[in-house]
């Protein structure tokens, strides 16, 4: 039994019936505010009560037994909005059937980390939703008590019926709801033990399924309001440019069209947090009564753009004060590369060094070094950026797609003159996050049009807008070593890794640990391009370039690869190299991954014609290792199946899982050999799916197949830990296939030598 | 530079404006708008059918598709002046109770992710159906390239069509 303590506040429950309009509309309507008779419950029509009550926060229960459960954070696709209340009815004790999904607005009173950010929405809550659930059915269970006259503890909660077995009698939740509405939240609550759990750990459907198959508005992009206008942004058409004047004379007689004007986002002295930044802090606004109006309005106003000079950027990233460098200038992707090779071959910053590796490669009987290297990727969201606002004198409405709501609230409150509490922002579903929606400019820009206007406006960015707007995985390089003795032992490891504008190593991950000489040095160039997180930051470059290494290295040492990462393993876990806190992974959980996917890869058994290729990696308080197989059709490599073997402790919604697991790979395998952002004059040379290259169906593995390690460890994260570590394998694979080792993304246009 | 912006201080000109009666999942839609309009905004901001989805405007992801006829068409770049009589399904209109075949089987796999870009996906692989009710993995495949799915729910989708094809053979 584990007790916890209750954490849930009265006074935070009272708050919370304020803020959602009295706690009794269900879900939001985008057309109008009535209130619907039946919700979709998991595909099915559930008749609503004539009453709810609100038991706290997280959920409340109608006088029927139906029973509302709020979903705190952000849903880009990561299925938050089925998973996170799984884990809340799972403690209450109801029957799935019988639960209707709600987004919860922003409430930083009662909600932690509402942010779709990290992986980090399941492990962040998962106690705060267990004991939400948990708390509920406790005062359930004390209600009926009260009514029978009987001790509490003598009373079950079993799929929301409440039994007392010694007088017979039972009642359903909602019979008891509104007594225990009344009553004081107990101190301390009882969970569940992990075997007793009904709900967690099977398989549930996404909450929206039907909608989305039936074309319900549901996204951002659906918002629609009495009276409201539209608006479209025209910026800078290359970094390093800026607004000189503009005429808007043939714009402004253009059917629809209501307004053009300028607007700078931020004053200079404005205390931004680094998601707050926008590439251009100044754009031109066209606000108009429909959305083709406004998009052809955009392409008449006359413009002059004006170089910018060197800007220096200061904010705070969870209070370290950091200042971001954009240089003047026109940036071309040729300069970008000539310029990381030069410095990749310097000595650059140390991050780790342990031993001596300078003597070790002095030393070393033979030396393999290879690189890496990788272009800024766009994230691409389907949904295009874009926001609804409706700004009155002493109020706003913010509602629509944003990864970040707490983060950008205080920037849309100091935009627009009015004090945080005056500020309400509602989560619609999201078309994709990938972290663009991070960065929440749209939301301070709609707003201040809005308040401009004295209207509610949707601002909608097109695809062009959205690609060319900044925000991009930067562009990175690395460099790997390693020093071999002559008996072909490893005895020196080094990595130099550095990025546009930020370098993508991590120096205490894998193999950090497990080789004795160990040097880790990265560098970074400045650039006015403006990048950001891109699914696992970082990881989603390191990953591959660390991955093909380790497989070249396993072959010159004529070693099975994952025989040679377990040694390694087996090394960092049985005696680590330096501090043991210092190496950022468990090595066990990190081995258990690469056995169950030899395991069931069945790998060392080649079949005639499946080229193989194996990777592991650890981002994310996750570990997955997969396996990608390849056949040839004439020349063309074509992935025949991607298996993958995934610890992140308990695993919550396993189809769901499974659909991340499949996704990430798929995500994995199209930006590592298609896609790439490249630049001339300062300007993304790739505006629209026509040049950007995403991946397609018929260029998807034909199979993907997961497995997940069985433990009793608190859930972590699985949005982005299944991406990173496919590129190496796909890298490996490909090798086997075709007898080249790829270096350089996207490798649909790299051209590597035929090997040996 | 007009720091005050731009105001409308004018009669519009309105010359462009026509009235079309457009054929819309059975019903007689009239709408009043340029007959430039491609028929996704059409659809979106003047009949409030927002199920169709805007992805790239050019034709190159799908979001958008809809049923021109029989057949699946990208509504961004469909006029709607160029309509006519034919008939537009869109997926609001597919099925009245969202239980078409290809609906049935994306819910039985759990194909979505985000799913903003499923509803084009449903409409191209209804249309895929309706003229090959058996297709090959390599037909499905090639039918449905023209739809990104951002999230990488490719096999699934595949796995659905097929099961769609099952179901209704």
């Amino acid at each position: 039994m584990t007790l916890v303590k209750s954490t849930l506040g009265r006074r935070a429950f009272i708050r919370n019936t304020g803020l959602a309009g009295g706690g009794l509309v269900l879900g939001f309507s985008f057309f109008n505010s009535c209130k619907p008779k039946v919700a979709e419950a998991v595909g099915m029509e559930l008749e609503m009560p004539k009453e709810w009550f609100e038991i706290n926060g997280y959920l409340k229960i109608g006088d029927n037994g139906v029973v509302t459960i709020m979903s705190p954070n952000p849903e880009i696709g990561q299925n938050v909005r089925t998973s996170m209340p799984m884990i809340v009815a799972d403690e209450l004790e109801i029957d799935w059937k019988n639960v209707v999904v709600e987004q919860a607005p922003l409430n930083t009173n009662l909600y932690s980390w509402q942010v779709a950010g990290g992986s980090r929405s399941i492990s962040s809550s998962w106690q705060n939703l267990r004991m939400a659930g948990a708390t509920a059915r406790q005062m359930l269970k004390e209600a009926a008590a009260k009514a029978w006259q009987v001790p509490a503890s003598e009373i079950t909660a079993i799929a929301g019926v409440l039994s007392h077995e010694a007088s017979g009698k039972t009642a359903g939740y909602g019979d008891m709801a509104s007594t225990a509405a009344q009553l004081e939240v107990p101190e301390q609550v009882e969970l569940k033990e992990i075997t007793d759990f009904s709900i967690i750990g099977t398989t549930r459907k996404n909450v929206d399924g039907k909608k989305i198959v039936t074309g319900k508005p549901l996204f951002g992009l659906d918002v629609q309001r009495e009276g409201m206008l539209i608006a479209g942004l025209v910026h800078p058409p290359a970094f390093g440019k800026r607004l000189k004047s503009f005429n808007a004379d043939a714009a402004m007689g253009m059917p629809g069209i209501k307004e053009v004007f300028s607007l700078k986002l931020y004053e200079d002295d404005f205390d931004k947090m680094a998601f707050h930044f926008t590439a251009f802090n100044e754009v031109l606004v066209v606000v108009g009564e429909s959305t083709w109006q406004v998009f052809q309005a955009k392409k008449a106003i006359e413009v002059d753009w004006e170089d910018a000079p060197d800007v220096t950027q200061k904010m705070s990233l969870f209070g370290n004060q950091m200042e971001v460098k954009h240089p003047a200038g026109m940036e071309n992707s040729e300069g970008h590369m000539s310029k990381l090779k030069e410095l990749i071959a310097r000595n650059a910053k140390v991050a780790r060094k342990d031993g001596n590796p300078e003597k070790a490669f002095k030393n070393a009987a033979k030396i393999v070094e290879r690189s890496y290297s990788c272009p800024f990727l766009a994230h691409n969201t389907m949904e295009p950026m874009n926001f609804f606002a409706h700004v009155t004198e002493d109020h706003a409405e913010l509602l629509g797609p944003t990864q970040t709501p707490e983060w950008m609230e205080p920037a849309v409150a100091e935009r627009l003159g009015l004090p945080l509490e005056k500020v309400d922002i509602q989560m619609t579903r999201q078309g994709g996050g990938f972290g663009r929606r991070l960065y929440g400019h749209f939301m301070v820009e709609v707003a201040a049009i809005s308040q401009r206007m004295k209207a509610p406006v949707k601002l909608v960015y097109t695809r062009e807008d959205d690609m060319t707007q900044g925000i991009y995985r930067p562009a990175y390089y690395a460099t790997y070593r390693a020093a071999l003795d002559a008996e072909n032992n490893l005895i020196g490891f080094h990595v130099r890794a550095g990025g546009i504008p930020e370098s993508p190593l991590f120096a205490n991950r894998f193999p950090a640990g497990a080789i004795d000489n160990y040097l880790a040095e990265d560098f970074t160039v400045d650039t006015n391009i403006t990048t950001g997180a891109f699914r696992a930051p970082r990881s989603n470059f390191i990953a591959g370039a660390e991955q093909s290494f380790l497989d070249e290295l396993a072959e010159e040492m004529g070693k099975d690869p994952i025989d040679f990462r377990l040694e390694l393993l087996k090394r960092a876990e049985e005696n680590p190299v330096g501090n043991p806190e210092s190496n950022d992974y468990d090595a066990s959980r990190y081995a258990g991954v690469l056995e169950l996917i030899r395991e069931k890869t069945n790998w060392g058994q080649n079949q005639e014609g499946i080229h193989r290729g194996v990777s592991a990696y650890f981002c994310h308080q996750s570990y997955v290792a997969q396996v990608l197989d390849i056949v040839m059709e004439g020349d063309k490599p074509v992935v025949e199946k991607v298996t993958a073997a995934i610890d992140c402790g308990i695993v919550v919604n396993p189809g769901a899982a499974a659909n991340l697991s499949e996704g990430g790979a798929v995500d994995g395998i199209g930006h590592a050999m298609y896609s790439g952002l490249t630049f001339k004059d300062g300007s993304a040379e790739q505006t629209n799916f026509d040049r950007y290259r995403l991946i397609r169906h018929a260029e998807a593995p034909k199979a993907i197949e997961t497995h997940f390690v069985k433990n009793d460890i608190d859930p972590t994260g699985m949005g982005e830990p299944p991406f990173p570590p496919i590129m190496g394998a796909l890298a490996n694979a490909l090798y086997k296939a075709t007898g080249r080792r790829y270096y350089h993304q996207p490798f649909i246009t790299d051209r590597p030598p035929l090997v040996g | 530079m007009h720091p005050k912006g731009y105001f409308s201080t004018f009669k519009q000109t309105r010359k462009t404006m026509a009235t079309f009666n457009l054929k819309i999942n059975g019903k007689t839609q009239t709408v009043d708008v340029d007959g430039a309009t491609p028929m996704l905004w059409v659809l979106r901001d003047h009949l409030q059918m927002v199920g169709t989805k805007f992805g790239c405007g050019i034709a190159q992801c799908g979001a958008c598709t809809v049923h021109l006829g029989d057949n699946a068409v990208r509504s961004c770049q469909l006029p709607v002046s160029a309509v006519g009589e034919q008939e537009i399904t869109t997926i609001e209109g597919l099925s009245e109770h969202g239980d078409h075949p290809v609906q049935k089987a994306w819910l039985e796999v759990d194909v979505p992710q985000c799913g903003y870009c499923q509803a084009g996906q449903i409409m191209t692989a209804s249309a895929l159906l309706k003229h090959n009710p058996n297709p090959t993995d390599d037909e499905i495949a090639n039918a449905m390239h023209g739809n990104i799915c951002r999230c990488g729910t490719y096999t699934r989708i595949k796995k659905a069509v097929k099961l769609a094809a099952e179901n209704n053979s």
